[in-house]
């Protein structure tokens, strides 16, 4: 997986974050990770499908994620098993939807799917050619896993070439 | 949540009315809690494209806030339907997938601005006096900090 594929990601986890958290965000730990996903807590997955395919996970535990709720709307919010899904969800929809935009305006071409919450305990295996990234954000009310496991779609990089004038 | 002049409808002094379309409740309600601050009111909430179109047909909103990833149909469809049967109707469109590509496609089918989340209540706020243009005007209503 290239970094020109990735940076866009952390640069866009890191605006949302700073921009809904009134905080900075570091990143932390950066592992390769080529078994089954294991999720850490609440999880939403969006798959991206185009010129680069495959999947992006974020991923928070209930506390953080009722914390980031509270912070998001500028009130303290009661926990709810639906607020928590609902903040997962679009916390990577922002998240992922900035990064496209960047990736777009680069000359990808994707097509973003909804958001869905990822309640079983293991994801979809990466392979050797999707091998996952696995991003902590760290921020002052907890930690913000973001998991991303995306490869070029080559039946559609000629397309691409001819696009950008390769 | 900072608190603006109010954005009150020309016509009659009564506040905006918004149809707030998203398939996340948490972005209807953040929305939702933004129009408070303008003055505005929720006239309703949709979660999908197709829900969108009979809301719109129903309410007859002043302005629609459609997000554009969503199930079933998607908000640049719903806002062409929409346009098509209500030129006048106001839509803007409030999406994280801001490309151009995207704002160009919304734009040429009917909507009338693109916001791209995470939404800055101060850019939401210039969008709608922009959208409502004559039929809105900003006053301070009584007893409202500013």
């Amino acid at each position: 997986m290239k970094m020109e594929l990735i940076q866009p990601f952390i640069n866009a986890a890191d605006a949302v974050l700073a921009q809904g958290l009134h905080c900075t965000t570091s990143v932390g730990n950066l592992t390769m990770d080529q078994e089954a996903y294991r999720r850490k807590g609440v999880a939403a997955l969006i798959w991206v499908t185009g010129d680069i395919e495959g999947r992006i996970v974020i991923d928070l535990d209930p506390d953080t994620a009722v914390r980031v709720a509270s912070k998001f709307a500028g009130a303290e919010l009661p926990e709810s098993d639906e607020l928590v899904r609902e903040t997962v969800c679009e916390l990577a929809n922002q998240v992922i939807g900035n990064a496209v935009t960047s990736l777009n305006d680069q000359g990808f071409h994707f097509r973003v799917h909804p958001p869905v919450v990822h309640t079983s305990e293991h994801g979809p295996k990466s392979s050797e050619d999707t091998e996952a990234l696995v991003i902590c954000f760290e921020t002052g009310i907890g930690n913000v896993f973001l998991n991303i496991a995306l490869r070029h779609n080559s039946s559609r990089q000629p397309e691409r070439a001819a696009a950008v004038g390769h | 949540m900072e608190q603006f002049v109010a954005v009150k409808r020309s016509k009659d002094g009564q506040p905006v009315r918004y149809l707030v379309v998203d398939d996340s409740v948490f972005a209807r309600k953040n929305l939702g809690r933004m129009i408070e601050t303008f003055g505005g009111q929720v006239a309703g909430e949709a979660g999908d494209g197709v829900t969108a179109i009979t809301e719109y047909e129903r309410l007859k909103p002043d302005i629609v806030l459609m997000d554009i990833t969503m199930p079933q149909m998607e908000g640049i469809e719903a806002a062409e339907k929409i346009v098509q049967q209500h030129p006048e109707a106001r839509i803007v469109m409030v999406s994280s997938v801001g490309y151009q590509e995207n704002i160009v496609a919304a734009l040429q089918r009917g909507a009338r601005h693109f916001v791209q989340k995470p939404v800055k209540p101060e850019v939401l706020y210039e969008v709608i006096k922009y959208v409502m243009g004559e039929d809105g005007t900003a006053a301070h209503a009584a007893g409202a900090g500013a």
